[in-house]
Order: structure tokens, then sequence, then C-alpha cells
């Protein structure tokens, strides 16, 4: 379990991290909670690693408009005392466990896109963005295009997310997540992210699945007017899961994960109706 | 007088660990010039190695040298086994790898970076051949051979019967039967395996370094393979080891592979386990295949038992097994009163690591069944678990009981542990909740398990493995010795040395407190030396850490030096204070005469004369201050014809009770009470004690509900890391309630007995209980995870 043979590049700047990704062969290092295993059980074999946690700057969260910008070095500690996405404030405690959310970044959980992990899951549920740069320049990607299965996404070698662009949804939007996983801090068997405005009865909902198919995906289906019940949300998370593909492994066979996705679902929708947190 | 045993005295090991400065193996540099190992490990689980092309490698960075199994094998003879089958274990695989990680070559270079790139550059030509995982698949006549040399994978069948388990059938009201498979578990301790090994010429001679923990029984058997006489092969502990459960008992085969490739390229080798490693190929608990039949009173008296155990070995045979089905055999009717037995043993081979020990060594398997059937049959007769035990257990009165497969129970009050079980768990109100949960639609379950816990293991107890005529050719074998020496040194401070070598059960701290209480000192004046070193330490066979030995043994040697170290201090003292040795009381630091506390002597004054002046002792008194006691407890008897033997010195009781409720939608288990109740004896350092509760316990809990090394039906491993193998972390476990009855045991000076693999062996029959009786069904097999509850549940 120790790594291969690496090249090993501390930029200050993010133009000199991209002109290193540039170059060649390269993983970007942020918190190292996927990376450092990966090396030390050959899993990765970069060429170079481009550590970026010497960037200036990229650890500032940024209220811009309608938006939150949550640049590279955020970590999922810092976001969870951040209330500015409420959504997240839910999800993150689920995230690992305090000691991997200090190290461990947004936007380096994005990048390694797990399907059962929680913040592509929050950024999908909330149609969020991938701030992807390169030496060409910046694009954004939706969070429904960004991930392409499992442990796969749209970036380029050359590419580096820069930061993940969040939408701030309306005020008297609430918010639910729902997770199951065999310990605390594990990567969920099921997992649920929703988000809702009712008025007496639902006007808009949305919400995504994680961890059943090989990436998180998004629901919004159209209930406007539906009550805010427990029923509605069963009936909306049933035909959600009935759409997915679900995986099987040793943890959870796909007759589970479907059975979880629906429970999962069911409850998020039903806290987010309930508008406890908004 | 104070005393220092049974108070709950902080741990002298702890600031050392705590703070960082303990030392480990892998900390130790005990030679120059050491070249760092890895190993190329065998992919599949069966294979025909055809070549070995090791040039490039050869020539890689800091590469100082390749050995194969074949090249090793060449200059070693095959490790034994306790059972006579034609196949032959060595370290290394020779021609077939037999499982997927076993080594099949060896690096040494520079660093183990560079070793570890060197692996990756060996071409092994391997030629696929069929593998068989299951116990029951590879016992059958079309099961692929594990070994070619054998004409079935069965590789060991004994029965045994005790009493009349036929009449006792016959005539039973009920019989009850169940069948399950047990899973491979690790208890996975936070320091994996280490091994430092230095090949001297002139005489030829091995020194080797590691965490090894005995039994040193083993070092015979290294020192046969390495073909040297055993004091030219030096056993040295590390001064730290951090944990093994039994797990770092199974590393001998590395230690000789160490030792011989120091010889083959002259250079000293250091080899630590990874994490990686030591999932897929450390010592591990067997997996079986096993049922079990109880024969029953109405009332709930067990008439009789009919256990068939199939036991999977893995590959090869590896010392000590096939013991771990016969840790438990000559108490086969656990803490009941039922004499009429029958035990059919087998042993399979197949396409998996070797299994070893593993806390509760054969423990938990064993009582998965009996206490499974023991809750079953209760719900079958319409009696709760607490009656079906107050029904069978041995009444209070009739110890020392000799037990119908010949252990012999040194002392327990088996109903008094039941009656504060009922107390701490609030019986009547538990049952009360049950009821109500149950109206409500909820599953809410109560299950037990109770058993005695065998401690200090008779050398001989794996004979059984072998007919009464097969050990009537051989030599005999009995016993299991211990011993210590407590000395004075000339400066007049006090070292304890025995060759317990812990591995975080605080035996400095209790080996102390005995200490001072017997010789009238602060248990910080006494220093404790638990290392072995088999060059110049005193040790036996049975010396090591396992089978809870240091407090069912060990104590009793520390505790007969000490009793004649003191009687010598009183010799010296009197004559120096000029009244008789009975005269003299040591306290405080003091020998003083009795009633005269202010006409005495300091303790260190009165040591250093047998240094200083020697000529000016008592008549007949020797000079220096050194005592070594050798106990040998006369229990640990030969197994007799009828295949009963004396298997251990002292025999605890634990009863556990678990609560649990089942939520139908998700399957997750919540544990809503959980209470553990130990007779070990006198209660050496209560602090210890909890410890060893609550640490087992989450081991049990972490085996009732998570643990599994899993394998597809081609033998290739699917728990490699710790995202894959869950153990219980901190936030996981629940809130427990332990609590202890004393019942001293006569069986050494302190009264004590061990205690800590109990919990470890009864909790996951305790939840595997409670679940069936939430669920209403009997076909509870553990891990119970998420998903096989939810399963269960849905039915």
């Amino acid at each position: 379990m120790k790594p291969p043979r690496f090249a090993y590049a501390r930029p200050e700047t993010v133009e000199e991290a991209l002109s290193l990704l540039a170059d060649g062969e390269a993983s970007v290092l942020a918190g190292g909670m996927s990376l450092g295993p990966m090396l030390n059980m050959r899993l990765a074999w970069p060429e170079l690693v481009v550590d970026i946690n010497r960037l200036s700057g990229c650890d500032v969260i940024a209220v811009e408009g309608d938006t939150v910008r949550t640049p590279c070095l955020v970590r999922q500690a810092v976001m969870l005392r951040n209330g500015n996405v409420p959504l997240l404030s839910l999800a993150l405690p689920h995230v690992g466990h305090m000691q991997t959310r200090n190290r461990g970044t947004l936007c380096g959980s994005v990048a390694h896109a797990d399907p059962s992990a929680e913040v592509p899951l929050c950024l999908t549920a909330l149609d969020g963005e991938v701030e992807l740069t390169s030496q060409c320049g910046t694009q954004k990607v939706a969070a429904a295009v960004f991930f392409d299965g499992l442990l796969t996404t749209a970036r380029e070698p050359d590419e580096m997310i820069t930061a993940l662009i969040w939408p701030k949804l309306p005020p008297g939007t609430s918010y639910g997540f729902a997770e199951i996983a065999q310990r605390r801090g594990d990567f969920a068997l099921a997992a649920a992210a929703a988000w809702a405005c009712v008025d007496g009865a639902i006007a808009r909902v949305g919400f995504a699945l994680g961890g059943i198919e090989d990436r998180p995906r998004a629901f919004t289906p159209d209930a406007s007017g539906l009550p805010a019940s427990e029923a509605t949300a069963r009936e909306l998370a049933e035909t959600a899961v009935g759409e997915l593909d679900a995986m099987s492994d040793r943890q959870a066979d796909a007759a589970f994960r479907r059975h979880l996705g629906v429970e999962m679902a069911t409850r998020a929708l039903c806290d987010a109706f309930a508008g406890a947190v908004s | 007088m104070t005393s220092w045993l049974g108070t709950p005295l902080p741990r002298k090991e702890d600031p050392a660990l705590l703070t960082g400065a303990a030392r480990f193996i892998d900390d130790m540099a005990p030679v120059p010039g050491i070249a760092h190992v890895a190993l190329l490990r065998s992919p599949h689980a069966h294979a025909r190695i055809r070549s070995i092309d090791t040039v490039v490698a050869l020539e890689m960075e800091g590469v100082i040298g390749i050995v194969t199994g074949a090249e090793l094998a060449e200059g070693l003879r095959p490790l034994a086994s306790a059972l006579r089958a034609p196949m032959t274990y060595y370290p290394m695989a020779v021609d077939v790898a037999r499982y997927v990680g076993e080594p099949v070559a060896l690096v040494a270079a520079v660093d183990r970076y560079l070793a570890e790139d060197a692996l990756e550059a060996i071409l092994v030509d391997y030629e696929p051949l069929s593998a068989v995982v299951d116990p029951a698949a590879a016992a059958g006549d079309e099961a692929p051979k594990v070994h070619e040399s054998m004409d079935s994978n069965l590789v060991h069948q004994r029965h045994f019967c005790y009493g009349d388990p036929e009449a006792a059938f016959a005539v039973a009201d009920e019989t009850i039967s169940l069948s399950w498979h047990y899973p491979r578990q690790s208890c996975t301790p936070m320091e994996t395996c280490g091994v430092i090994a230095h090949f001297e010429s002139h005489p030829a001679r091995y020194t080797l370094w590691s965490n090894f923990q005995g039994p040193y029984i083993l070092h015979g058997l290294m020192s046969a393979a390495l073909g040297v006489d055993g004091n030219r092969l030096r056993l040295i502990s590390a001064p730290s080891s951090g944990g093994s459960f039994g797990n770092k008992q199974a590393m001998f085969p590395q230690m000789v592979m160490l030792a011989a490739v120091s010889r083959l390229l002259g250079v000293p080798l250091k080899w630590i386990e990874d994490r990686l490693e030591n999932l897929q190929a450390g010592s591990c608990a067997s997996d079986r295949a096993d049922a079990v039949s109880g024969a029953f009173a109405a009332d709930g008296t067990l008439l009789g038992l009919r256990y068939d155990n199939l036991m999977n070995a893995g590959a090869y045979v590896r010392a000590p097994e096939p013991a771990s089905l016969y840790r438990m055999h000559a108490a086969s009717n656990g803490c009941y009163r039922v004499r009429d037995i029958a035990v059919d043993n087998r042993v399979a081979l197949t396409n998996l690591p070797p299994v070893g020990l593993n806390r509760g060594y054969g423990g938990p398997q064993f009582y998965y069944g009996l206490e499974r059937l023991m809750d079953s049959a209760g719900r079958r007769l319409g009696l709760d678990p607490l009656a079906m035990r107050r029904r069978n257990i041995i009444p209070a009165d009739a110890f020392p009981y000799e037990a119908p497969a010949g252990a012999t129970y040194d002392a327990g009050d088996y109903e008094s542990v039941l009656d504060l079980v009922a107390e701490r768990a609030d019986y009547p109100a538990l049952l009360a909740e049950r009821e109500t949960a149950r109206s409500e639609g909820r599953l809410f379950g109560i299950g037990m398990a109770m058993g005695v816990e065998p401690s200090g293991s008779n050398m001989a107890y794996v004979t059984l493995a072998q007919s009464p005529e097969e050990r009537a050719k051989a030599d005999g074998r009995s016993g299991g010795p211990g011993s210590a020496t407590v000395s004075f040194d000339p400066s007049g401070v006090v070292t304890v040395r025995t060759v317990s070598t812990p591995a975080g059960q605080g035996h400095a701290t209790v080996a102390a407190q005995i200490v001072a209480d017997r010789l009238g000192l602060h248990p910080d004046d006494i220093t404790v030396n638990t290392q072995a070193d088999t060059f110049t330490s005193d040790w036996s066979l049975a010396s090591g850490n396992y089978a809870n030995r240091f407090s069912s043994v060990v104590v009793d040697a520390i505790a007969l030096a000490a009793d004649r170290i003191a009687g010598r201090l009183r010799r010296i003292a009197g004559d120096m204070l000029e009244v008789a040795p009975e005269d003299v009381e040591l306290g405080e630091g003091r020998a003083c005469i009795v009633g005269v506390p202010d006409q005495g002597l300091p303790i260190r004054r009165v040591a250093a004369r047998a240094h200083w002046h020697p000529l000016g002792l008592p008549e007949g008194e020797p000079a220096m201050l050194r005592e070594t006691a050798v106990v040998s407890p006369d229990v640990l008897t030969s197994p007799d014809e009828q295949d009963r033997v004396g298997s251990a010195v002292t025999f605890g009781v634990v009863c556990d009770l678990a609560a649990v409720e089942i939520d139908r939608a998700t399957g997750r288990a919540t544990v809503h009470s959980y209470v553990s109740v130990h007779d070990c004896g006198t209660i050496l350092n209560p602090l210890v004690a909890e410890g060893q509760v609550l640490g087992g316990f989450a081991h049990g809990f972490g085996a009732a509900f998570l643990e599994e090394l899993d394998y597809d039906e081609g033998g290739n491993f699917l728990s490699g890391s710790f995202a894959e193998y869950l153990c219980p972390t901190a936030p996981d476990m629940p809130d427990i309630e332990t609590a202890t009855v004393t019942t001293p045991s006569p069986r050494n000076a302190v009264g004590s007995k061990g205690m800590g693999d109990g919990s470890a062996m009864l909790t996951p029959s305790a939840i595997a209980n409670a679940v069936a009786d939430a669920l209403g069904r009997e076909d509870i097999e553990i891990p119970l995870t998420l998903n096989r509850l939810w399963r269960l549940a849905q039915a």
C-alpha cells in the first residue's frame, strides 16, 4: 500500500495549475480523501500530482446574485458552518467524519463522482453547475450533464474544477435530506435530497436520488396543486425510482436499493413539505 | 495495609501509548542496513505457477534481491501441521498457488516503495485451476482438490460421544435442530504484523524481532522449518504491540520466510504487513457450516446434544489448527448440566486463506450453536430465555464441576449471575415493553447467551484431533506452565519479568499491583518487563499472550515469585532487626516489627544487603534477591482414552442479554438495551476488566451486524479495505450495562480467571437470538446487515 512514483507540484496560482494540467497526465490533489487511498492502493497512477492547497483566494464562498459560488478549496467542514446553501447544511453531516470533512473539499467530492456521494447529489438536486477551467478558458456544465457514471465525469484531463455554482432557490423554498448507510459516515446505500415550495398545496418540487444508479438523478415532477402529504411524497418517490436502473453489490442488492430509494425520497420530500429548513 | 489488587489503578502503559512515545515493531531498527520486503501475492484462488520471471524487476532501482517460493523452499523444511495429511505447507506458494493473496515471491529493496514498484515488474505465468470456497462443497467428491496429493479435501474427521446421547434423544419431548453458516471475520488489530530478521554466520543463527504474540510452542516449529537448534533461533518481542486478538500468532510462517531470506540474501530484512495484506491473508476466524440438535424435556431441561461441525480451514492447516474446533470441546456442555453429548468434527480444505486465532478462538462459532439452540427451544416450549437458563445451569454447590468431555470448571455461581442479569435488564419491564411493541406492530425481540470462558490453555488439547490410539503411539502431552521472575537490583528497586507479550491488556499494571501488595511497595516502585527474548528470558512452550493466559496462570507465577521474595525480605530484615521473620511485616516501603511501626528499615536497604553484603546475610540465605517461580497447573491433564481433556485452568461465566428493535422499512436494528454480567473470579483491576468487556462487546457487535471477509464463488477477495470490511466505529456502539459477580478461582493465588474473550464469544449469539425473537424466525445468519435484516423482515 505504497503509491507508485509520481511527480509532485504545488502551484500558487490557478494559471500555474492549469499549465501543469495541460502538460500531461496529472491528478489534482485537494483534500486527498479519495486520491490518497487510491494512490496507496495503486488504483491511480498519475505521472504528476498537482497539489492545489496553496492556491490563493480559492477558499472564499461568494454570493453572486442568485447563486452561491464555492471555489475549489472550500472544505466540507467550512460549508457545514455556512448557511448559504441550506440543502448542504442538511447533507454535509452525512459526509464522512469530522476529520475527513476538515480536509475534504466540495469540488473534490464532485470531481471524484462517487455515485453515493452527498455533494454531487445536492448539486444535481439544485440543478447547479460545475465551473471547469483550462488554459483555453472557462465553461460551466450543468450537474445533470457533468456526472457521466461511476467515478467518471465530463471533465477533460486539462481541466480543473475551479468552482461549483449553487442556485439560490426563491424565498419560501424548504429542504429535506435523507440517507441510509450501513454505518455513520459510510457512502449511502440510498440518499435523497429534496426542495419544495408549498403554499397550502405543492407549488414546485424537485429532488434527486443518489446511491441507486451509477450517478445521481434529478426529478422535477409537475406536482403543483397536489397535497403536500406523505402519500404524495411516496407516489413521487415510487415514480422516480421506477425510472432508475439500480446497482447491485454485496452491501445492497438492487431490490433493496430501490426500496431504500423510495423510503429516502419519501422522507426527504416529507421534510421539505414540512418546511423545517428554508 | 493497602491492597492494590482490585483497585482501578490507571494503566502504567497508557501515558506512553497516548503520547505516541511507545515503540512498536515498525519503530525498531535493531541492526544497521535493514532492507524492506514486499510480497507478490497470487491474484488467483487456485493456479499452477508455470514460471516466474524476475529479470526486469531485479534490475530496478533499489532492489536488493528477489526470492520465489520455489527458491525459498529449497532451503526449508515444510511447516509442520497438527494433522497428518499428504500436503506440504511452505511460507510461499511452490508450483501451485492455493488462495488469493498467497505469497509467490518476495522483493527486498532499500525501501518499501521501491520494493512495491518491483512487484509490478515480476512476470508470473499462471495456469488458473478450478477453485472451491464453500466448506460443504469442498467436502463433496466432485470438488476440485486443493492439494493434488490428496484424495479428498476433508483432512480431518472425528466422532466423539460422551454419555448416551441416543437415549437422551429417544426420550426427549422436543428435538430442536438448527443449521447455519458462520462467516469469516477478523478482529483487525490497529497495528498489523511486523518482523525484522537477521541471519548471522559462524555459528549460523537467526534473530527475529517481531510483534509475535506466542504461543512459544511455535518456536520449535519455526526452528525445525529453518533446520537450526532452538537456541540458534532467537525471538525478541517489540516493546509494544497494538492489539492482536490472536492474529499475531499466525505470522510465524512469515517469520520463517524472513529468516530464511535474510540468509539467502545476506541482509537483515523488515516486513510490515499492510492493511490489505492483513485483511487479505492475515489470521481470521474460520467460517463453518455447522448444525446442532438438542433433546429437551417439556419443562425445558436439556437432555442431550448433537453437534455437527464442518470447519473451513482454508488452503492449509496452519498450526495450531484444527484447534479452533477443539478449544471449546472439553466444555461442550457450556454452562449446563447436560451430560449426553455427541460431537462430529470435520475439517475441509478450500481455496481461501488459512484460518487461525481470532478473539474467542472457536468460542463464537461454538456458542452460536448452543446458545441459539437454547433460545429457539425456549420459543418452541413456551419458556423465556431466562427460564431456559435457570432450568439448566450447573448449581453453585456442584463446583468443582467435572464436565462430560473432561473440563473441570473451577468455581462459579451461575444462579447469581442470572439474578444480576435479570435485575440489571429490569427483565419483567423488558418483557412488558416487548408486549407493548408487538401490540403496536413493531419488531422487538429479547435474546440471551450464556457460556463458560475457558482460560489458560492445555498445550495438549489439540491432540484431540488424533485418535486415542494415535496419541498412545506418541510421547505424552499435557500442561501449560507459566513462569515469572521478581528481583531487586543492587539499587534496591523491583523488576518483574514474565513472557506474557501483551498487546494492550495492561499486564504491567496488574503485575505491579500483585507484587506491590506482597512486598509492601507502591505499584509505581515496580517496573514490569513483559517482553520475550528466547535467548535470555524464562519462557515455556505455553508462554505468550492468548487464551486469557495472564489472569489465569501467569498471575499465579508472579504472586508465587513475589511471595518468595517477601519471605526472604522478612528473613533478612528479621536478622537486621533481631527479631524472628514472622515478626516482620512489609508495608509502605518499610520492613517493620509487627505492631511496632517505628522500629523498621526501608525495604530498599534490606534488599541492598543481598547484593552489597552477602556475607552479612543470615545463615543459609543466598546472595542476590531474585526468584523465578514456575507454575504448572495440574488440571491440564493429557487427553484420556475416552477423549476427555482438562482443556483449561479457569472457567469464568458470561451472561449477556440483548433487546433489539428492527425497522421494517430499512432493516436497521437498534440495540434497545444490552446487559453483560461476568463472573471472572477476583477482579484484578476493574478499569482493565471493564475495558475487556467493552472491547469484546465491540468485536461481537461487529460480528453480529457488520463484519465478514467476503469472497465470490471463485475465491476472489471482496473485502480488501475498511470501505468493504466494515468494523463498528465509536458512534455505532450502543451503551451497555456491565456488572460482575465474584466467585474466586481456587486455581491461582489471587483468585482471578481469564475474561478477555467472553464478550466476543457470546455477543453474536445474544444479538442473533434477539433478532430471531423479534422476527419470529430461526433462520438467522450473521452478519445481520441492513440488506439481510430487511429481507428477513419482509417475509
